[in-house]
């Protein structure tokens, strides 16, 4: 019943927004208070997270080899798979931020009568999760519109191409569909894959599930509960509350309270979640690693200082002991004094 | 702190880019459209309120309306009757494009599709003069 609770977690946040803003009063806490503290939260958690990140020494040298690494020069070196200078490294990186290909590696396993096991190519989970992810990532540049005056171009364009089939007024977005759809996919595929299923916790649940509520409740908006939705009212608040001077002006509807609420919501549980791999998958040592370990000595930074010593400085040290316990020695005692 | 040469400039980038609004407004929210209310007459089709909300809507559903269901009835505003129709009806009275229609939606970006087909009644003004 994990789901279930994250459900029940994103209604309430719903509730408390929905029933709280039409308090006297209290658009003023949802529509300034909130997002203020959701994007210092944001913000201070996020920098506090990778710094942590950064404090944790990498012991070994971990990164994750797909491939033949370089070797002898008639054996072909793979650059992408066992990337060996940082150039390599960079380009591996940008293939994963950008195309998630290590999710297009994805395999399936099942166990068949025999007993007999079969893997096979599974790429569901990289199609929901481009599809959600760059859906996402448009939505957000999408909704610069509201927060910059005068509108960039580029921001203006982007709004104008998403929107290009037309599909009622305000028209609507292609990335609505596929962020809704995104979420609701890689929703799906945890309770429909009975492994993935297994490993689901509350927190892969929770996130997908308030995700998803944030682009029906945007949709809902755009499309179908526009009473109070008064775009300029709205977007004086949001220029003004970027620039400080946040003002509330008029009625807005209770559902862009709902939907602010939600993101806010969302913003404040980032730094303390598995969203976090916005910032870690540029931190993931499997990934950001040179695969020369053959070539360089990895030194584990939390590695004592010990001086090297050898044979004869150890000789040195304690020759007087051996010979008194009649211990062979390479070197002789130098000779006493008072005997000759 | 390990690799301080990547993780503090990536940081700053990270901030720089979610703080951006900040810096592209520079703390000057600018003008808040003030669309030009026509003059003379008080009443539209639905309260004011109602329209700034829905009047995407409206439109579109009259265009529906007229064009694909032949239905262009006559409209009575405040006691005039308008054939229904953005030009014949609304631009009536709310007859300057720019400083009417384009003052909210070029502060909120929103290209609207009406002018495709329609014409400006600056646009219609012109047109007439030539023909």
């Amino acid at each position: 019943m994990k789901y279930a609770f994250s459900f029940l977690a994103v209604i309430a946040l719903i509730l408390i927004a929905g029933v709280g803003s039409q308090i006297a009063g209290m658009p003023y806490f949802f529509g300034v208070f909130v997002p203020y503290v959701a994007i210092a939260v944001f913000l201070v958690g996020f920098v506090y997270r990778v710094v942590q990140w950064a404090k944790s020494p990498v012991p070994f040298s971990i990164q994750t080899t797909c491939g033949q690494g370089k070797s002898l020069e008639f054996i072909k070196h793979n650059r992408l798979e066992a990337p060996d200078t940082t150039a390599e490294v960079v380009a591996r990186m940008l293939l994963e931020i950008f195309t998630f290909r290590s999710l297009f590696r994805n395999t399936k396993s099942e166990i068949y009568d025999g007993p007999k096991i079969t893997y096979e190519s599974s790429k569901w989970l990289w199609l929901f999760g481009i599809v959600f992810h760059y859906s996402f990532l448009i939505v957000v540049i999408r909704h610069m519109r509201l927060f910059l005056n005068p509108v960039p171009e580029v921001v203006a364009f982007l709004d104008w191409a998403d929107s290009m089939f037309e599909i009622g007024t305000p028209s609507m977005y292609m990335t609505t569909a596929g962020l809704i759809a995104g979420a609701a996919l890689l929703f799906s595929r945890r309770l429909v894959n009975r492994h993935v299923r297994y490993i689901s916790l509350a927190n892969d649940y929770f996130p997908l599930v308030l995700i998803f509520a944030i682009g029906v409740t945007g949709a809902l908006m755009r499309h179908f509960l526009r009473d109070g939705i008064d775009i300029v009212a709205i977007k004086q608040l949001a220029v003004g509350l970027v620039t400080f001077h946040p003002v509330i002006d008029g009625e807005i509807g209770a559902i862009f309270y709902i939907h602010v609420f939600l993101v806010a919501s969302l913003l404040v549980y980032f730094p303390f979640s598995k969203l976090m791999h916005l910032g870690g998958v540029f931190l993931s040592p499997t990934r950001n690693m040179k695969n020369n370990s053959r070539a360089v000595r990895h030194t584990n930074p939390w590695n004592p200082d010990i001086k090297p010593h050898s044979y004869a400085g150890y000789e040195d040290e304690f020759r007087e002991f051996m010979v008194d316990a009649g211990i062979p020695v390479e070197k002789e005692l130098p000779a006493q004094k008072d005997e000759a | 702190m390990y690799n301080k040469g990547t993780i503090i400039p990536g940081l700053v980038i990270f901030i720089v880019f979610v703080t951006f609004p900040l810096w592209y407004n520079g703390l000057n929210a600018g003008t808040v459209p003030k669309p030009d209310l026509p003059i003379g007459q008080k009443e539209c089709v639905a309260p004011a309120a109602e329209m700034r909300d829905n009047h995407m809507k409206l439109l579109n559903e009259w265009r529906d309306a007229v064009l694909r269901e032949d239905d262009r009835v006559m409209v009575k505003v405040g006691g005039k009757e308008y054939r229904k129709g953005l030009q014949m009806a609304c631009m009536q009275c709310h007859n300057d494009k720019e400083k009417f229609c384009d003052s909210c939606h070029t502060y909120a970006a929103v290209q609207p599709t009406c002018w495709d087909c329609h014409l400006t009644p600056k646009e219609a003004a012109s047109k007439k003069e030539t023909h």
